[in-house]
């Protein structure tokens, strides 16, 4: 583990999941290396909704509130809370180390 | 009975890879036949981010999607491809030579290989997660209104907040019973004129705003929408008894309809050998962002790159008793539509 590598807590209903991440890379781009299920149909272009995640309310004052672009495309969304983002719009530094996350219910 | 189409190869996917793809395979002097899921040409550059400017095409230090789809389709022009719209290749069977794709509207089109460039995948409706909802598509539940009429003195609940909610709230207010929109913020996305309309037909009770709200369970009766129930932030709850949901939240894409060609799919993308972009499947091959392997850079360019060699291997799969012969595009002159079948 490098000295730039972070921790942060992904909750995919229920099943927990401590990933080891490079600062740098984006919460998408974090949980998608690791194999778990987030779509991210646009690639990161803020395109689409489909890599929408929940911060823990500390967390989300953290990381601050989305753009209005971010906005728009979450009303793409299902199950938006308060604390919703899209995870390509969040890029991880060491201040973010532990954040913790969940993925939205799928049907 | 089905109706025949026949080309030198499918292409599976109308975005701006599959139509490099067409370019390519013209070269060659290989006819396309190019099947689509969406009504338009040019895929996510056109269903996602048609004002977009994109910054990383060679040659053009800014080009919006919409702007480059026109550029592929009038470079790739001269090759006479045929299209089919609206359309999802939905199966495969071959013989001894040859491969034949079958189109979710009963088109069989024959060919000695495929070339898969989905991006994503086959564009549709983005479905709410709500349990019991598919058995009400077509019934109750719209993810489009093809005539207002049929919608008249219905209780319509519509759900989300862009142009398409704005615009159906304004129309079905004069024909429906009722018309309630349930959006997550009381931000619209939509033109200010049609914000205004919206706003006093909801101050004249012609429309009823539930913001912020969204939809979170159905209840229903053999096929027949009951109500749609709502709940706010807080998971405070409220039933609005409905006859129809029209849920509008943009696009969503996925890949399930090839299920039958017997592909190795994972995590939403085809296993290919990069070298050749041959997939587990003979005759198949893959190209863009549908194409995964080792070290993959999902960008346009590398598209481009990977259509032109998966051009190359089908053109080797489907005439093995043809010697490729390389040529720059510059010897081989203008592309026109008399290069097609010359060196096949």
């Amino acid at each position: 583990m490098s000295t730039n590598d972070i921790h942060i807590v992904v909750d995919d209903n229920g099943q927990v999941h401590r990933l080891t991440c490079r600062s740098g890379i984006s919460v998408m781009e974090a949980i998608r290396n690791a194999g778990l299920p987030l779509e991210a149909a646009c690639g990161g272009s803020l395109a689409c909704a489909t890599c929408h995640i929940i911060l823990s309310e500390a967390d989300y004052a953290r990381v601050g509130a989305p753009s209005e672009d971010e906005e728009d495309m979450l009303d793409q969304a299902f199950g938006v809370t308060r604390t919703s983002r899209l995870g390509c719009q969040i890029l991880l530094d060491p201040s973010l180390d532990g954040l913790g996350l969940r993925l939205p219910a799928r049907s | 009975m089905s109706r025949k189409q026949e080309a030198d190869i499918v292409i599976v996917g109308a975005g701006p890879v599959g139509l490099f793809a067409v370019f390519a395979c013209g070269q060659l002097g290989m006819r396309c036949h190019v099947v689509d899921a969406f009504s338009e040409i040019g895929g996510q550059c056109i269903a996602l981010y048609p004002e977009k400017p994109i910054y990383d095409i060679p040659g053009f230090p800014s080009v919006r999607g919409r702007e480059l789809i026109a550029r592929l389709r009038e470079q790739a022009e001269p090759y006479h491809a045929r299209f089919s719209l609206d359309s999802l290749a939905v199966g495969l069977r071959r013989d001894a030579q040859r491969l034949f794709v079958r189109t979710s509207k009963d088109e069989e089109i024959l060919a000695r290989a495929v070339i898969i460039v989905a991006g994503p995948g086959a564009f549709g409706p983005n479905r709410p997660p709500l349990a019991g909802i598919e058995a009400l598509e077509g019934t109750s539940v719209h993810y489009w209104v093809r005539d207002p009429q049929t919608l008249r003195g219905k209780r319509i609940v519509i759900a989300g907040g862009g142009d398409s909610a704005v615009d159906w709230a304004i129309v079905l207010s004069d024909i429906a019973a009722s018309v309630t929109l349930v959006h997550r913020r009381s931000k619209f996305r939509a033109p200010p004129a049609s914000v205004n309309a919206l706003m006093q037909l909801s101050g004249n009770k012609k429309v009823t705003l539930r913001v912020p709200y969204q939809v979170s369970a159905l209840e229903a009766h053999e096929r027949a929408l009951k109500a749609v129930i709502i709940e706010d932030l807080d998971g405070e709850r409220i039933r609005l008894e409905a006859d129809v949901l029209l849920p509008f939240f943009g696009l969503s894409s996925d890949l399930s309809a090839l299920s039958e060609f017997g592909l190795n799919l994972e995590a939403g993308a085809i296993r290919c050998d990069p070298l050749s972009m041959s997939t587990s499947v003979p005759g198949i091959f893959a190209a863009g962002d549908v194409a995964s392997y080792p070290g993959k850079e999902k960008l346009l360019v590398t598209g481009f790159s990977e259509a032109a060699i998966a051009a190359r291997s089908a053109f080797a799969f489907a005439y093995p008793e043809k010697p490729y012969h390389f040529q720059h595009s510059t010897d081989r002159g203008r592309p026109s539509a008399s290069q097609v079948r010359q060196n096949v």
